[in-house]
């Protein structure tokens, strides 16, 4: 008893156990969502031909599937199958959902991180620019372009840059087949560069506005008149006193924007031909293979349950206040 | 966020409906978005009663990419259908499903975050445990695996993004209870032996109504976002519905020959998005009381 009472009061391990029940019950949400689907996999494995299978023939191809089973079976076999690797085998492609995501989940976190880069790149000198003299013109010029992230939607920012840059500058380096990071690195780069643009402008909106509010709260703080009086140059206020104490909520608002991220990766993937794992998602559902769906979805959320996890973490080790807690 | 979930519901109810609304008024980002979401609304009315130019779904082959004239104010499409009248159609049905979206995820999310923040105990585990579980999927995935779950029609897609929604709505009221529930006036309305139910509707929700307010009209922002782009990756109302999105999906190959096809549609989406933003940063302002004598 006193092991769980110590574990339940740990903050940490609490937050690890938490994490490990959402992601229990995300399994849950998973299978059943999958199952509200009419048909089964015999049907959408044989289409239309279904129709003709006799009643034994259906009752075997049933227990080959496993469907006879009660669901409860069926949801922790399919959950023991996952824990042992084996998340599904798409029939069209061929190959196990495994080997499809080790082919795919680089290319997005490689996009992933080129746009969460270049946002952090605009939003937070925008932000201090905005911060630097509030309700300026600068400012008004900060709060716009922050609002245009916001409100413009990433497939339509996505969709007239490839058209105008192929149509201008003949620009259109999507137009050829995918290169890997590793085989033709220059380009890659230049494939990288439209959809980390377009995601990353749409982060870059929250990264903006929060930078500018918690650079403003800071910056009437006592300590930073004490500092400017104990003779602090600007420049090492500006980014050791001001910005070190704003980036608690940067960090934070960059974090919940990897949902975002992940959301708009399906939306951009399918524009610039990037054959990433929002892509695999889309094309699943499209082809109405419900095994590589259910699957890429669930790891799509581990990696979501985990990136929050390391980021409330993260706040334990830029913030000395949450750390004493 | 601690110091607004603390003091902030409480103060917000004492001002008075006329002073928010000369807040509003008075702040200009505020009423930009007041006059482009009104003028969006009376493009929806006109759309709702048959008022448009153009039928949104006549074919005129004979009219094919003609560019914006007197007669055809945004120009044509491929099958000689009118733009303006498309795109009149598209607000209207891209509305109807956000404001049903939000409408159910603002009941649904309110009554479930106050009921779990007021209770606490087995309704609260329930609750927030749900929440955890939606929260752990990306916005846009989510609604996305919902559309290509459920049958295509309009009211499903609300439904897909009214589920995403959901819990949002859950958090932002369930922290302000849980501070709203320890505040003198609730406790002695409680000791007056009024039954929970009552106090829950007369003291708890009308000090949370601010909060909600604001988070209706960002989130009706982004449900018109996301029922674009499911209805850019082809996961939207059926066609030949008119819908923005996937006005924009067909006019990608027709950009160079014929770009008010998607100059059209792109600008009224962004037109209306950024209207519904300056409305909830308009409303956010003037709702919270410590913006109040400031402007």
């Amino acid at each position: 008893m006193t092991a769980v009472r110590a574990i339940a009061a740990h903050p940490i391990l609490r937050r690890v156990l938490s994490a490990l029940g959402t992601l229990f019950g995300v399994a849950v949400f998973v299978f059943v969502m999958l199952r509200a689907i009419p048909g089964n996999q015999i049907t959408a494995g044989l289409g239309t031909e279904a129709a003709a299978l006799t009643p034994s023939q259906r009752a075997a191809l049933e227990a080959y599937y496993g469907l006879d089973k009660p669901l409860v079976v069926q949801f922790f076999s399919w959950l023991g199958n996952i824990f042992t690797g084996n998340l599904g085998f798409s029939s069209r492609a061929q190959v196990s959902v495994v080997d499809l995501t080790a082919q795919s989940l680089p290319v997005t976190l490689e996009l992933a991180v080129f746009s969460i880069v270049l946002a952090l790149l605009i939003g937070i000198p925008l932000g201090m620019l905005s911060a630097s003299k509030p309700d300026s013109p600068r400012d008004a010029f900060g709060q716009t372009v922050g609002l245009l992230g916001l409100s413009i939607p990433a497939f339509l920012l996505a969709t007239a840059l490839l058209a105008i840059l192929s149509a201008t500058i003949r620009f259109n380096p999507n137009g050829e087949a995918f290169a890997h990071l590793t085989e033709n690195p220059l380009l890659n780069l230049q494939q990288m560069l439209l959809p980390s643009l377009v995601l990353g402008f749409g982060i870059a909106a929250p990264i903006m506005r929060t930078t500018r509010t918690a650079v403003l709260e800071v910056r009437g703080n006592d300590f930073i008149r004490t500092a400017r009086a104990k003779g602090v140059g600007p420049r090492r206020l500006q980014f050791r006193h001001v910005l070190g104490n704003a980036l608690v909520p940067i960090v934070t608002m960059t974090g919940l924007q990897f949902g975002y991220l992940l959301g708009g990766a399906v939306v951009v993937e399918q524009i610039f031909s990037l054959p990433g794992i929002g892509r695999q998602v889309l094309l699943g559902i499209q082809q109405k293979e419900y095994a590589v769906v259910q699957s890429t979805v669930l790891l799509i959320a581990l990696a979501f349950v985990i990136v929050n996890l390391l980021t409330d973490l993260l706040y334990r080790i830029i913030d000395p206040r949450v750390r004493a807690e | 966020m601690s110091d607004i979930t603390g003091s902030a519901p409480a103060a917000l109810a004492q001002g008075r409906a006329g002073e928010r609304l000369r807040l509003l008024l008075h702040s200009r980002s505020g009423m930009a978005g007041l006059v482009v979401v009104g003028l969006l609304a009376v493009l929806c009315l006109a759309a709702a009663f048959g008022l448009l130019p153009y039928d949104p779904l006549a074919q005129t082959p004979a009219l094919r990419l003609r560019p914006p004239s007197a007669a055809h104010w945004f120009g044509t499409d491929q099958f000689g259908r009118d733009v303006f009248s498309r795109v009149a159609a598209g607000v209207a049905n891209s509305a109807l499903i956000a404001l049903v979206a939000v409408a159910f995820a603002t009941i649904v999310g309110t009554l479930s975050g106050v009921v779990a923040g007021f209770y606490r105990g087995a309704p609260d585990a329930v609750v927030s445990g749900v929440t955890n579980v939606l929260f752990a999927f990306p916005p846009l995935l989510l609604a996305l695996s919902l559309a290509s779950v459920l049958d295509r029609s309009w009211f499903t897609i609300a439904v897909a993004i009214a589920i995403v929604y959901v819990p949002i709505f859950i958090r932002v009221t369930r922290g302000p209870v849980l501070s709203l529930r320890e505040i003198d006036y609730v406790k002695a309305a409680t000791s007056t032996g009024q039954s929970r139910a009552a106090i829950m509707f007369r003291h708890v929700l009308p000090n949370i109504t601010s909060i909600v307010i604001v988070q209706v009209t960002l989130s009706l922002s982004w449900a018109v976002l996301t029922e674009a782009s499911l209805s850019f990756l082809g996961l939207g109302a059926p066609p030949p519905a008119p819908s923005l999105g996937s006005m924009i999906y067909e006019a990608r190959t027709l950009v160079y020959i014929a770009p008010w096809t998607m100059a059209a549609p792109g600008i009224v989406i962004v037109l209306f998005v950024v209207g519904l933003n300056l409305l909830g940063d308009g409303l956010r302002d003037s709702l919270d009381p410590r913006n109040r004598g400031t402007k």
